[in-house]
């Protein structure tokens, strides 16, 4: 190595530890103020519960005086147990207010607009614990029995802290439930090299304008959607797709905002805003799937708009029933049973459950590549029976690759691959583009021919080497009297292998076949073997003839083939699948996929296509592996099946813990809920529903 | 002193359940702008304010959300029949727009559904 090289590349890692750091320091800049929002307010929580446990610990002490061996500093009835229940009154509306002062705000912007929420019962069952104790402590006459006038300051202080600590683990793990859009947005450096008059200067990703040049070193990230004009690379973009494997990047490849350069450099061109880019578009697609509302949640929706109201209704006919009916003291009892009943109703963990599992799911599927678009795709896609896949460019890779090479006379493979390939160079042919390509990646160098010729529908002719070359199809080979012995027995058992074999005749003689053909893409066997597994059926979809669609869905395991479809038929195909009863998925990647996509129950396209087929989908699998479809029905699955574990949760909580508070209980077992029973209740129901959905985060998506 | 704490309590049911079931009447009555848009503009702090939108039908509707707390409620708000949603980040103007409607009333909602407002349509 060379001194001048030494200190390039010594450059080079000068600028790219810079680069690293700086990219490191925007990045982190990013996620605070992502983080800030949530992170502030959790903060603000805490403080707000260390303020009311510490409270409560004095006022708890002053309410039990003989239960912790302060009776004789306090005796009942004496004046010292007085002066210190007031001052404990006072402290708890401090608590109160500065601990639970939301509760109040709450509930009062909810009254001016006759609505009622979570708020309502926390502030309504809370201040009547504080002002039936005020009652108690200074008009102790006006209840019929002195020992009625208790008071229930613990309530208030416990109450308001144990709420106050649920919401702030609450915000905490809901935070974490949107961590996969932070982590999306997260990924995009904040600044690029741009190549400004001949020179790189490091600009900041909002100066960037379409068709500046950028240049991207190994290990440093793509700013933002382009197009490579010089340079190769690998790129990994799992962070969009999911896939870990590098993909190579030569001219005119693009390039995607926010994905890592592994191995080479490169200079692409802007070719997107910042906003266009597709990170921007999945970070926004994402969001709206989240915020999407699925069927079941109707009746979430319908419960809980009569929920609150619904509950203070309940809290009130407990009172009526236990100062009617009730033991004596009434009024104890009464109180304590509303003030119960208030605090442990939860419509929170009831509006919660479905949003955040759906956000946690959807969240899920985009990390790996997965999107989602709508939360009634998902609640589809759990009940799917039938998967339509599309043959071409779906279960195989799309355009044809060499197979076979068959010598029939004196040429080795080699030479036959030369030939082939020196022949059809010059054509359009995507067939021919096949056979060059292979060439030059075994190495060989095509040489010249002459007299090149396309013999429509037939093949092509010319010499190379002074010797005349045919190449072409069986029926170029009858035209030009080429002896058949041999190249008959191939024709028939490679097209059923879904082959296209193409024959080479060399100065008049059988030199041997070359074997086209569309493979299948390495996933699609393994992919279709889970799918049934999962109970699915699977079936083919092609305008390909009968044959070839037979052979290839042979090869990957798939019993009932639809072939011969013109695209205009395809979603007549889907409809009619539809017809036997059954929730169907149409998988594709082409523009002539997009009527079958939008039929489909569920319309699965694959991103690598046109983003005609995307804007049909109702989910769009970004990596153009079909992984994607057995991930993207796995993840639908696990999230219904934890939206109906959360729901059921939540129902189940409030079916049983608001009959309990009201008292069904007692009169056969004694059991009265205490209201600080209750708040712990309320609280932990809440979390309950948030850490189930966290759950879905540990969704295993990998398979063999 | 049983039948009074049974009447009252059955008197405030009674008023509790018109208060947030009965029906309600008002709202604020919204503005066409110059680009034909019917112009909502909403405050978000503990709720959406002005709650009730009155619309005109057949015409498009566009709302415009200003947050002013961080609490993380209503950090999102959703149109559950018009399948839109959008995250409203505190302190920031966030424009939602909406087709023309048929008449009938219409609810918007935050992610949980605790905050909730609705849009009347009428001819």
């Amino acid at each position: 190595m060379d001194a001048g090289n030494a200190q390039h590349i010594h450059g080079h890692q000068h600028q790219m530890q810079e680069h690293v750091m700086l990219s490191n320091h925007s990045m982190q800049d990013q996620g605070q103020q992502e983080e800030s929002s949530e992170e502030r307010e959790y903060r603000s929580l805490m403080k707000k519960w260390w303020r009311a446990a510490i409270v409560s610990v004095p006022v708890i002490l002053v309410s039990y005086p003989n239960l912790f061996g302060l009776g004789n500093l306090f005796p009942m009835g004496s004046g010292q147990l007085w002066w210190a229940r007031l001052i404990m009154g006072l402290l708890a509306l401090y608590v109160v207010i500065r601990s639970g002062g939301q509760f109040f705000v709450g509930t009062w912007e909810g009254l001016k607009q006759r609505s009622a929420n979570m708020n309502t019962l926390i502030a309504t069952g809370v201040s009547a614990a504080w002002l039936y104790s005020l009652v108690a402590l200074f008009w102790p006459q006006i209840f019929p029995r002195p020992e009625m006038a208790d008071v229930y300051y613990d309530v208030t202080t416990v109450v308001t802290a144990l709420v106050v600590l649920g919401s702030a683990l609450e915000v905490k793990a809901r935070g974490r439930s949107s961590e996969a859009i932070n982590k999306l947005v997260a990924l995009q450096p904040q600044t690029a090299n741009v190549v400004r008059d001949g020179k790189e200067v490091r600009v900041p990703l909002e100066e960037i304008k379409i068709g500046d040049h950028i240049v991207v070193r190994p290990g440093e990230k793509v700013a933002i959607d382009g197009t490579v004009v010089s340079g190769s690379s690998a790129v990994d973009e799992s962070m969009l797709t999911g896939e870990s494997i590098p993909v190579e990047k030569n001219e005119n490849d693009e390039v995607f905002g926010g994905t890592l350069n592994k191995t080479g450099s490169f200079t692409f061109k802007v070719t997107k805003d910042q906003k266009d880019s597709a990170l921007a578009n999945i970070v926004e697609m994402v969001k709206q799937a989240q915020g999407s509302r699925i069927p079941v949640q109707k009746v979430v929706d319908q419960v809980s708009s009569f929920f609150t109201p619904g509950v203070i209704i309940a809290a009130i006919l407990g009172y009526i029933v236990w100062y009617d009916f009730g033991p004596q003291p009434g009024w104890v009892y009464a109180l304590i049973v509303a003030v119960t009943t208030l605090i442990i109703a939860c419509p929170c963990a009831l509006g919660m459950a479905t949003p955040m599992s759906l956000t946690t799911g959807i969240g899920k599927g985009a990390e790996n590549g997965i999107l989602i678009r709508s939360g009634e795709a998902l609640q589809i896609a759990q009940k799917l029976k039938t998967i339509v896949m599309d043959k071409t460019g779906t279960i195989t890779e799309g355009k044809p690759s060499l197979t076979d090479i068959v010598p029939l006379g004196k040429f080795t493979e080699e030479e036959l691959l030369l030939i082939s390939a020196s022949i059809e160079q010059g054509s359009e042919h995507p067939l021919a583009s096949a056979i060059v390509e292979k060439a030059k990646e075994k190495g060989s160098r095509p040489v010249k021919s002459e007299g090149f010729n396309a013999i429509p529908g037939h093949g092509v002719e010319g010499t190379i080497d002074g010797k005349k070359i045919y190449f072409g199809n069986l029926k170029l080979m009858k035209e030009k009297g080429i002896p058949l012995d041999g190249f008959n027995r191939y024709d028939a058992s490679m097209a059923d292998q879904g082959k296209t074999p193409m024959f080479l005749a060399i100065n008049g003689e059988a030199g041997g076949i070359v074997a086209v053909a569309d493979t299948v893409k390495k996933d699609s066997l393994s992919v279709i073997h889970e799918l049934k597994s999962m109970g699915l059926e699977v079936v083919m979809i092609t305008g390909d003839n009968e044959r070839t669609a037979r052979a290839i869905a042979k090869q990957v395991g798939i019993d009932r083939v639809l072939a011969e479809v013109l695209p205009q038929h395809k979603a007549e195909n889907v409809r009619k699948l539809q017809e036997e009863g059954k929730k169907v998925a149409m998988v594709g990647d082409g523009i002539n996929d997009a009527p079958a996509l939008t039929q489909a129950d569920v319309g699965i396209a694959i991103g690598t296509g046109t983003d005609v087929a995307i804007e049909a989908s109702d989910i769009t699998l970004i990596s153009g592996s079909l992984k994607g479809v057995v991930s993207a029905i796995k993840v639908s699955r696990a999230t219904m099946k934890n939206i109906y574990e959360g729901l059921f949760g939540a129902f189940i909580y409030n079916a049983i813990g608001i009959p309990i508070a009201l008292g069904v209980l007692y009169p056969f077992t004694g059991i009265l809920l205490s209201p600080l029973v209750a708040a712990a209740a309320m609280a932990f129901s809440s979390l309950t529903v948030v850490l189930n959905a966290n759950r879905l985060k540990r969704l295993k998506l990998k398979f063999n | 002193m049983n039948w009074i704490v049974t009447i009252g309590g059955l008197l405030l049911i009674g008023v509790i359940a018109w208060y947030f079931w009965g029906p309600k009447k008002g709202g604020s009555l919204v503005e066409t702008n110059a680009s034909g848009y019917q112009e909502a503009k909403i405050l978000v702090k503990n709720g959406y304010n002005p709650s009730r939108i009155v619309v005109q039908s057949g015409k498009p509707v566009r709302f415009e959300f200003t947050r002013v707390e961080t609490g993380a409620c209503d950090g999102m708000v959703i149109f559950p029949d018009f399948e839109k949603s959008a995250t409203l980040p505190a302190g920031e103007k966030v424009i939602v727009d909406l087709p023309p409607m048929k008449t009938g009333s219409y609810d918007f909602t935050c992610q949980m559904g605790m905050f909730r407002g609705k849009i009347i349509v009428k001819n």
